[in-house]
């Protein structure tokens, strides 16, 4: 069921300045503010009003870091804060600046949380495991230098499912991190800290990564966008790695508009890493172009295809109903609708679990207690890897540390580890084949809205289950943007549905301006309904 | 770098030894496997006191009992490259330096970081397959080859499994005369690349070990030969080209002391006749040709006298240790199965692609290989054994080569460079690069006592100041006015001169004592400063001596 709220993000952002967070599982009556009635970029906004001098980067830092205080008891979104005097030093360098009318990076004066697992010279990286408790990195991540380097300020690290294994933030080393708008249900994961802070307007952008839907997933949870680039787009030098030819560092924010912008910033080639692409780089904002000046068929001729396997028996029929309502919307909007079968796209599951699990057994096997992080004293160099290790991780990384170790063995590699890799060259077929004769391709971006803390916990297969319309993404490498386009109500909550567009390799310009108008629209959609 | 703290490490003492021992047994050595390096030259002194320890086994083992088997002999050898920096990272190696010195996220192995593949590393090993005939991937890749040790940050090594960057080639050697001499021609199953290990410093307590990274991730190439060689020699001579062939190639310094060459054989016997292999054994710490050589004898021997005393079910596959105060192998472990290394295509390098106009680019800059220098010093003419040693080290062949280069006389050539030049650099412990002389000179040298310009004599004379302290033949010879006396009228007047002096002896000689020849011959020589020439001086000094009776 829609709520009858005209347009929730409002409701959400409007009752987390206003009222304190419980409020939230009561929902109260939205109070739409109609001169702004659809979401705007928060970063163009943090840049105008500081140009005007109608604020100062101290003073938006000092609301954001109280917001930040009062919510984080219930919500544990972050691992690690930076501490109050740093972040309004860095907001003061930023004022300073804008008084001496000096250059302004594209970023200055945005607080961005940074997930875990992607390194912080300044603060611990952990990657929600507690085999790297209190370990920080002796470099920045390229991702976190780049958004340095464009004048964000770093507000803290932010929660996650251990390395990166989970749809819940349950698998956390740490903690468990709450949903914005029902702080029983999960966030989504496993960046389910990044998506939560950006929900909750702890920060006003965060990284995320995501290797099987960690950054969609978690924002169509929390009703926030996410952007997954394509793989290669982002470098991954200091990414924690869970699965290296999977994971991808993506973007988080209220608006499709600042995903873009982040993209923008942390995009590019890196000679560290050599899975980085050369591509050109687009100017994404070009994209942004305001409501105002849309005509009444702004995407005439943009033939979107819907996946057919996503519409199926197991996904929520409210989640169907949003995106067929979606669908219909951009039909308004002028686009052609076609239904794009994909037969290969049950497989993908299997297929990325075992290639995910088999490359995490690798990257995670430097985590012996010999050079950094838990280190158990032992008599046996095979007691101390062994204690080190089991004390270290938790029960889901030791799961897939298992799985993919079995899976690369000497007589399984064959059934399990090719078989899978030929999958995955089937998967990239089919989404090449589909996005020839597509523009972009669409589905949810989750079979559910959010699910209730331990719901799934003990059952890694249903949650596993979840992923089925994130993993083959990730398989093909392609960039996919997650916007909120429905409401769902379960019981006194109102929950986000997110809508998954998927793109061509490299034409995340594509989904940015799809994605803008989309939201920029949404309204009507609402409305009508 | 954390210490770390673990007892009971079951290490392999591999490259603790601090040297390799240099049995002088086979001179052979001295010609094909040793350099003219000054390490080389100490030691052969210093080990010489080894060459009479001979396995025990052996001896005992009656030749007869050897003849009635074969050994079937593979090496995997590992080669490290000199490149400036690192396989996967930019930090620089060099041996010797302190611990973790040389040391970055990336060969640290620290979280997020990631290998980016040095292109030197692709070109080196391109190099090496050329060199060894073999056929090129043009697409190859990388693979994780997994397993957990200390010096092993990752707790993987980039290597490469299925596809290695060169397959199937061959190498081409020259057995020394000493042993009979002969050409030989050994398989090459494989060239990959791969990365090195940190190593493990351990204490004196045995309480705790410590890691040194500094070789973490420095590049290797791994070469496979096939099991073509059936004695020691054959063995060690497989290697000692190889070092040659990156040496040549530039690729390696090839050193063994320091593990920049390091070799693994792998050894089984079986009567001769019999198809089916027997069971292999494989022998490290290998520190030196010779201990390649010895420590096979060694192990056929151990193998042989198991297999003909019906004991053959104790030849178990292992690895075994060549001790080389004790002169014999251990078992240092025995090999459980097949250890499973899980290998899978490393997800963070891209695939290695070769293009026909980089690898045309890369043969055309070849430099000229051992055995192509071979058989052209052959057909000039010397024999085998200065073909060897000339070519045995790059530098002396590089020597020879810029000094025939000059129409130097190519046997004279070699004469001067394996007999005076290469005593001095053996006494002074220098290099040939390290000598004052160049080859322009010496080309020059051996014109001047050719053309009759100096002696013989004073040309030696000359060659130990050139190489001493540089400077030209001409000059010196101009310097010291050393020019050869021909002038027939002057030394007939020195030797008048030695004959009026010593009328004593020239009675005696008169008198039949004629071996007082020399006598007066030195005399001549003497009072011309060495400056007359023998011939001409012998000549008139026999015609006074004989037609004044």
């Amino acid at each position: 069921m829609l709520s009858s709220i005209q347009n929730p993000r409002l409701l959400r952002l409007s009752t987390l300045h206003q009222i304190p967070l419980r409020c939230l599982q009561t929902s109260t009556t939205p109070v739409p503010t109609p001169s702004s009635p659809q979401p705007t970029s928060q970063i163009l906004r943090i840049r105008k009003s500081l140009l005007s001098r109608e604020t100062t980067a101290v003073e938006i830092a000092k609301t954001f870091l109280s917001r930040l205080r009062r919510t984080e008891p219930q919500l544990k979104s972050f691992l690690y804060v930076s501490p109050e005097d740093g972040v309004l030093k860095q907001a003061e360098e930023i004022d300073r600046r804008i008084q001496n009318n000096e250059e302004l990076g594209p970023l200055a004066g945005v607080l961005a949380g940074v997930k875990d697992n992607i390194c912080t010279s300044d603060m611990p990286s952990t990657a929600g495991s507690k085999i790297l408790e209190n370990y920080t990195p002796p470099y920045d991540a390229t991702a976190v230098k780049k958004l340095r380097e464009n004048g964000a300020i770093i507000v803290g690290k932010t929660n996650l499912d251990e390395f990166g294994m989970g749809s819940t933030t349950e698998a956390s080393g740490y903690q468990v991190t709450a949903n914005p708008w029902d702080l029983s249900r999960v966030p989504g994961g496993s960046s389910g800290g990044s998506a939560a802070a950006v929900s909750a307007q702890q920060c006003a952008v965060s990284l995320g990564t995501d290797t099987g839907g960690s950054v969609r997933q978690p924002a169509s949870f929390c009703g926030v966008v996410g952007l997954k680039p394509t793989y290669g787009r982002v470098s991954r030098y200091g990414l924690v790695a869970y699965a290296s030819s999977l994971d991808v560092i993506g973007c988080l924010g209220s608006s499709v508009a600042d995903t873009g912008i982040v993209l923008q910033a942390v995009s590019g080639h890196d000679k560290f890493d050599a899975t980085s692409s050369k591509q050109g780089i687009p100017n994404f904002a070009s994209q942004f172009i305001p409501k105002d000046y849309l005509d009444s068929k702004p995407l005439k001729g943009l033939r979107v295809g819907v996946i057919r396997e996503t519409l199926v028996d197991g996904v929520d029929p409210d989640v169907i109903s949003s995106l067929q309502r979606s669908v219909s919307h951009l039909e308004d909007l002028g686009c052609t609708i076609s239904e794009v079968s994909f037969p290969s796209f049950s497989l993908g599951l299997p297929a990325y679990y075992i290639l995910a699990s088999s490359e995490s057994s690798s990257n995670l096997a430097r985590y012996d207690g010999v050079r950094f992080g838990n280190q158990v004293f032992a008599d046996e160099l095979s007691t101390l890897y062994g204690d080190s290790r089991a004390e270290g991780f938790g029960s889901e990384v030791k799961l897939r540390i298992l799985m993919g170790t079995y899976a690369l063995s000497a007589g399984y590699y064959d059934a399990y580890y090719k078989r899978a890799q030929q999958v995955r060259t089937l998967v990239q077929k089919s989404f090449r084949a589909a996005l020839e004769e597509n523009d972009v391709l669409i589905s949810p971006a989750a079979p559910s809205v959010a699910y209730k803390i331990g719901e799934k916990k003990n059952d890694p297969l249903a949650m596993y289950a979840g992923d089925i319309m994130t993993v083959n993404v990730n398989l093909a490498g392609l960039p996919a943007l997650v916007l909120p386009c429905g409401f769902v109500e379960e019981g006194s909550s109102v929950l986000p549905v997110g809508l998954q567009m998927i793109g061509a390799a490299f034409d995340e310009e594509s989904l940015l301006k799809i994605g803008h108008i989309f939201e920029q629209t949404l309204q009507g959609l609402l409305e009508l309904l | 770098m954390a210490l770390t703290f673990f007892r009971g490490i079951k290490t392999c003492p591999l490259v603790h030894y601090p040297s390799a021992y240099f049995a002088r047994k086979n001179g052979f050595f001295y010609c094909t496997t040793g350099s003219t390096e000054t390490q080389f030259a100490t030691q052969e002194k210093q080990q010489s006191g080894d060459s009479k320890v001979v396995p025990k086994t052996y001896r005992k083992s009656p030749d007869k009992l050897l003849k009635d088997y074969e050994a079937i002999i593979g090496i995997e050898t590992h080669v490290q490259l000199n490149t400036s920096t690192k396989a996967f990272c930019g930090c620089p190696y060099s041996y010797g330096a302190q611990p973790n010195t040389s040391i970055c996220p990336v060969c640290m192995g620290l979280p997020g970081a990631l290998p980016v593949l040095n292109s030197k590393v692709v070109e080196y090993a391109v190099k090496l397959g050329l060199a060894l005939n073999c056929k090129l991937s043009m697409d190859s890749k990388f693979d994780r080859k997994q397993y957990f040790y200390p010096d092993l940050p990752k707790a993987y090594q980039i290597s490469q499994f299925d596809v290695p960057i060169a397959i199937g080639g061959y190498i081409d050697i020259d057995l020394p005369v000493e042993f009979g001499g002969g050409h030989r021609k050994f398989g090459i199953t494989r060239v990959h690349m791969e990365e090195d290990a940190g190593k493990l410093l351990h204490t004196g307590t045995g309480n705790y070990s410590q890691v040194d990274l500094n070789r973490a991730g420095v590049p290797l190439l791994e070469i496979v030969s096939e099991p073509d060689m059936r004695t020691g020699i054959e063995a060690a001579e497989y290697a000692a080209e190889l070092q040659r062939v990156v040496r040549y190639l530039g690729v390696s310094n090839g050193n063994m002391q320091e593990g920049s060459l390091r070799c693994d054989v792998n050894i089984s016997i079986r009567p001769i006749g019999q198809q089916e292999f027997g069971t292999k054994v494989e022998i490290k710490n290998l520190n030196s040709f010779s201990s390649v050589s010895r420590a096979i004898d060694f192990e056929i021997s151990r193998q042989v006298q198991l297999h003909s005393q019906g004991q053959a079910d104790q030849i178990v596959q292992e690895t075994r240790l060549w001790e080389e105060g004790a002169q014999k192998t251990i078992t240092m472990r025995k090999k459980e199965g097949l250890s499973d290394y899980r290998y899978f295509p490393e997800p963070d390098i891209p695939g290695v692609t070769l293009s026909e106009e980089y690898v045309d680019g890369i043969r055309s800059s070849l430099p000229e290989l051992p055995e192509i220098k071979r058989r052209r010093y052959e057909n000039m003419g010397l024999s085998m054994q200065d073909v060897l040693f000339l070519a045995n080290d790059i530098n002396v062949a590089e020597f020879f080569d810029a000094t025939i280069a000059n129409a130097a006389d190519v046997k004279l050539a070699a004469n001067w460079i394996m007999g005076d030049i290469a005593a001095y650099m053996k006494n002074e412990k220098l290099s040939i690069s390290e000598i004052k002389l160049t080859p322009l000179e010496l080309g020059e040298l051996i014109a001047s006592i050719k053309g009759g310009t100096i002696s013989g004599k004073i040309g030696k004379e000359i060659l130990f100041e050139l190489m001493a302290k540089g400077g030209t033949v001409q000059g010196l010879i101009k310097e010291k006015d050393l020019v050869q006396i021909v002038d027939r009228s002057e030394i007939e007047k020195m030797v008048d001169k030695v004959l009026a002096d010593n009328p004593e002896q020239l009675k005696q000689y008169r008198g039949g004592k004629t071996k007082l020849q020399g006598y007066f011959a030195g005399q001549v020589m003497k009072a011309s400063k060495g400056k007359a020439n023998p011939k001409l001086l012998n000549q008139i000094l026999l015609e006074k001596l004989n037609t004044e009776t």
